[in-house]
């Protein structure tokens, strides 16, 4: 290698210090303008130069959540694909999968996570979670209690609790 | 050949031949390297057609070679104390972390009065102090803090790093760095890396060898739990410590974020961890524990740091020299069940997002239109590219989806290329029909 080196140095070669792009917005940038979402999910960036904090509402259209929107907030470290981007939701919500601090239950946000996963597998794992709450992965635990006693009276629940009203003494937040 | 006891005594008279090496250099330290002198002053079997042995390789390895060493723990002491012996005369070190207890079994250059101090300053002085005639700088602080123009300044660049972050961040620099007209600007970067018992040292020859980008996706991700397991069914004593440090701390402490160096934040870890672990019956939550799982500590073997840091620096010395081939380009070592090494050649991969893709120098008048700019990525016959998404070094400039960011920049398509890029600016397209990024070089036609 010494072959290509001349053996003087080269202390002042200029190079003015650029902002440069890590691979990490580049590779959020390919997963953005790449999303594929339904009608369903919308994003909204707060500061739009800032691509890696954002909210991602989810309003399904069928299954016992559906017609009302979950907010969540999405935040990506630049240590993107390498490390899951971290996901929570910013309102209190009756849901086996989510914990009263919005905490999401999803594989793939935590031990099954894979930098060949992209923010569309990460947005569709979560709406899934609206149309077939898993009880077998709770957070809380009540509401997967509820789910898989009865199905009947938890989607009654779910309609209370998204009412604003309360379930098993804990008031959830009016989500319709 | 003759051995070199044979040299020795033909070099320092019988009498006063000291018995350990350390003694004979101080006793003649013209002759401290008398056992690389052997491999530089001839051509072997091996070496390189152009390699001619003899002054020249010396006087660039102790002259005019600069290396950098990124780390000063346990690969880094290592590395520091190997290029030193071995004659490499420049040696700058960075390092932002300060010396802790537990680093004093392994990291050698560091006693207990350091404990405290920057690692990068108390290694620079040991190696000075130790080997006559090296300089070694230091800088306490980050990589990041230091701008292209700092590193163009070296030859070489040795990492010993524990983050991934930090050598993606490296990689990335040394690879835009690279100006194909000159040479001077591809620093080989040597990055070693151990996990307890397992390591590996590879060679990154920034362009023009994969990347260490390239091979992210081999990485184990960090290792988690699953958040249910951990809110309602542990069973480990790991489970514990991440309920506390997930779950409970920003329950407690909202807004605080957590500081894995701060002491005070570990002991409220560890005892809410041991509290839950008394409830479930688990035993195993230690300080010790708490503070490796929320740092992810992996805990370090001295061992695997002397094999991998001895091949790096084997590999820098044959790089600086030419007096070998060197490593092509990735060794893994794994001394688990006895011993194994495997070497292979990672290829480069097409869609890296920093060595892949491709560059084009974008030459364009200044007063054109953005819109057409786009047109012009659009017309070439050999992209393909349908739809594309363009970032510039301020942000998005045009992006296709989601709406939000659509509506955001669409305004810029009806404005003049001048007005929201600079000449020499890089613009990163990306499009579904590309499978990596393109970048754009702009340059401004009168």
């Amino acid at each position: 290698m010494i072959k290509i080196w001349s053996m003087k140095k080269n202390e002042e070669a200029a190079a003015k210090a650029k902002p440069k792009t890590t691979a990490a917005q580049i590779r959020v940038q390919k997963d953005l303008t790449e999303l594929e979402l339904p009608d369903t999910m919308k994003t909204h960036f707060p500061d739009p130069t800032d691509l890696l904090n954002f909210e991602l509402t989810i309003t399904p259209d069928e299954g016992m959540y559906k017609n009302a929107t979950f907010p969540f907030t999405v935040a990506i470290s630049s240590n993107y694909p390498h490390q899951a981007p971290k996901v929570r939701c910013t309102k209190k919500i009756y849901h086996p999968n989510l914990d009263l601090e919005g905490n999401v239950c999803l594989n793939i946000l935590r031990e099954d996570w894979k930098p060949v996963l992209s923010l569309q597998s990460v947005m569709v794992g979560l709406q899934y979670l609206f149309l077939e709450p898993n009880p077998d992965d709770p957070l809380n635990k009540e509401a997967a209690e509820d789910l898989r006693r009865d199905r009947a009276t938890f989607a009654r629940n779910v309609a209370t609790s998204l009412k604003g009203g309360s379930v098993r003494g804990e008031k959830y937040d009016k989500m319709i | 050949m003759p051995d070199r006891s044979a040299i020795l005594s033909a070099l320092v008279p019988t009498v006063t031949r000291p018995a350990t090496r350390a003694a004979y250099i101080k006793l003649a330290p013209e002759h401290k390297y008398v056992d690389v002198d052997r491999v530089l002053g001839v051509p072997g079997p091996f070496t390189d057609e152009a390699f001619q042995g003899g002054e020249a390789a010396k006087q660039f390895l102790r002259g005019s070679c600069k290396v950098l060493v990124i780390g000063a723990g346990g690969l880094g002491c290592e590395i520091l104390q190997n290029l030193a012996l071995m004659g490499f005369n420049d040696i700058h070190v960075i390092d932002m972390d300060t010396i802790d207890i537990s680093n004093l079994n392994r990291q050698f250059l560091f006693r207990e009065s350091d404990v405290g101090k920057s690692k990068a300053v108390v290694a620079a002085a040991f190696v000075m102090n130790r080997v006559p005639g090296v300089k070694v700088t230091p800088y306490h602080g980050k990589i990041q803090d230091h701008n292209e123009a700092y590193y163009q300044q070296f030859q070489l660049v040795v990492c010993g790093l524990d983050s991934i972050e930090a050598r993606r961040w490296i990689n990335a620099t040394l690879v835009q760095m690279v100006d194909p007209e000159d040479a001077d600007t591809m620093k080989p970067l040597i990055d070693g890396g151990t996990e307890g018992f397992k390591g590996q040292a590879r060679v990154i020859l920034p362009t023009i060898t994969s990347c260490y980008e390239c091979s992210i996706d081999m990485l184990t991700p960090p290792t988690t739990y699953p958040i249910c397991t951990i809110a309602n069914t542990p069973r480990m004593p790991e489970h514990c410590i991440e309920w506390a440090s997930v779950l409970e701390w920003p329950k407690e402490f909202k807004d605080k974020k957590l500081d894995n160096d701060d002491p005070d934040h570990i002991e409220w870890l560890y005892k809410k961890a041991l509290s839950r672990a008394n409830e479930f019956n688990i035993e195993g939550v230690t300080w010790a524990l708490t503070q490796g799982v929320v740092k992810n500590i992996i805990p370090a073997i001295a061992s695997t740091n002397a094999i991998i840091a001895a091949s790096c620096c084997n590999e820098a010395f044959k790089i600086a020299t030419t007096s070998n081939p060197y490593l092509d380009n990735y060794m893994m070592y794994t001394g688990n069940d006895s011993l194994y090494t495997f070497t292979f050649e990672h290829g480069k991969r097409p869609e890296c997002p920093v060595c892949g893709g491709e560059t084009i120098e974008f030459e364009v008048e200044r007063d054109v239109k953005f819109e057409r700019v786009l047109e012009m990525l659009t017309e070439r016959q050999d992209m393909q590219i349908k739809k594309p998404s363009l970032s510039g070094p301020k942000g998005p400039l045009f992006f296709q989806a989601p709406k939000q960011l659509y509506e955001a920049t669409k305004g810029n398509l009806e404005k003049e290329i001048g007005e929201v890029l600079q000449d020499g600016d890089q613009v990163n397209v990306t499009d579904r029909a590309l499978p990596f990024t393109l970048t754009l070089k702009i340059k401004f036609t009168k």
